[in-house]
């Protein structure tokens, strides 16, 4: 009966992006992204460690492009994995799960996200 | 597991172009999936013109206007016209619904059409939904209750027991939901999905079954139930307005609960 050729029909190639989904790989993405950012901070804490020569050279690091970038990258993931992280406690608590609240819990993330990276990106640019 | 890609023989090529015969007044494009068992061709993407003046207001209408008059080999699953059996659920226009009862006027551009996602294709927009259904018969979807019956009288609910049987009663099998989730298209072999998941509350949140313990063991598995990362698709896509995301929550609360 069955047929081993028998094809997949299409997926990710043709199911419209959607809130619901986007936020959730976003999540997903920048768990993985804050891993590799963490590296970046015990790399910062190691240099604490080996006395201010080191120390200097770090501090050169993070204020070159490269380093500002990676700081705004985690500050942007950062924002975001608390936000949606707070929506999944909620969830888990069983509230907010229809679909007018996942939506406008969705776009709040969304907002929030920016505003608390503008803050941090802010407070790095004037001690800059 | 995770395959992005879609497999060699899955790729999609491009389809025959059908003009609608005469002048039509109000042409409309339907792209549809099609794939033959008998030949060894690839899946394809046909593209049927035809006139809105001269078919019916929904999706499905259009549907059996081309298989009608343009191509009678054009293969999908159709029964109540009305949403109540479930049948003719495919993605239209990028989301998972049924046939009969999404509108055409909703669809801006052209309609396109593609079995439900990721399952194994019988032909054209049926696809196999064996696994789907084994799934559902291993949450035993009856009564299970040692209490004798009586013969002349029913197993009686309070109207608050029966409310909670509300917005699970109303789902009609059509799996527009568990083939909408991400996390059914990468572990469906493992996970039960939302459809399966919002049947088993059905039957564990019933006053009259005495099975509950054992149902919630059946799903204290690190697939069965706890692959629902609460994307939500399923409750975004649901033809009946349903929320399985909702009633899977319900089901891992009540796992806390017991413990």
């Amino acid at each position: 009966m069955s047929n081993r050729n028998r094809p997949i029909s299409p997926h990710l190639q043709i199911y419209k992006p959607q809130l619901t989904s986007i936020l959730s790989i976003t999540h997903r993405l920048t768990g993985m992204g804050l891993a590799f950012g963490s590296l970046a901070l015990v790399y910062f804490l190691v240099s604490l460690m080996n006395g201010p020569e080191s120390y200097e050279a770090a501090k050169h690091f993070f204020r070159s492009w490269i380093g500002l970038a990676l700081l705004f990258g985690c500050a942007l993931g950062v924002s975001f994995h608390i936000l949606n992280g707070i929506r999944h406690l909620f969830w888990d608590a069983g509230r907010g799960l229809d679909l007018k609240s996942v939506y406008a819990s969705g776009w709040i993330t969304i907002i929030g996200t920016l505003l608390l990276t503008g803050l941090i990106s802010g407070i790095v640019v004037c001690q800059l | 597991m995770v395959e992005f890609a879609l497999p060699k023989n899955s790729k999609i090529t491009k389809g025959k172009e059908v003009k609608a015969s005469g002048t039509p007044k109000n042409p409309r494009h339907v792209k549809v999936y099609r794939w033959n068992p008998d030949d060894a061709e690839n899946p394809r993407l046909d593209d049927f013109e035809i006139d809105l003046d001269e078919c019916g207001p929904m999706v499905l209408d259009a549907l059996i206007k081309i298989k009608d008059q343009v191509d009678s080999t054009l293969t999908f699953r159709r029964s109540c016209r009305e949403g109540i059996c479930g049948s003719c659920a495919m993605n239209i226009d990028g989301t998972n619904t049924l046939a009969c009862t999404k509108p055409i006027d909703e669809i801006c551009g052209d309609i396109k059409i593609y079995p439900l996602p990721h399952m194994p294709v019988i032909k054209d927009l049926v696809p196999d939904l064996t696994q789907a259904y084994a799934q559902y018969t291993s949450i035993k979807p009856w009564l299970q209750n040692d209490s004798p019956v009586s013969s002349t009288k029913e197993r009686l609910q309070s109207p608050e027991e029966r409310e909670k049987l509300d917005g699970t009663w109303e789902c009609i099998l059509c799996f527009s939901c568990t083939t909408s989730c991400p996390s059914y298209w990468w572990n469906g072999d493992r996970y039960l999905g939302p459809a399966i998941l919002l049947q088993a509350h059905r039957w564990i949140f019933d006053s009259r079954d005495d099975a509950t313990g054992e149902r919630l063991d059946e799903l204290e598995d690190p697939f069965r139930l706890y692959r629902c990362h609460t994307i939500m698709n399923c409750t975004k896509t649901c033809p009946k307005g349903l929320n399985p995301a909702e009633k899977i929550a319900d089901i891992k609360k009540k796992m806390v609960e017991r413990v």
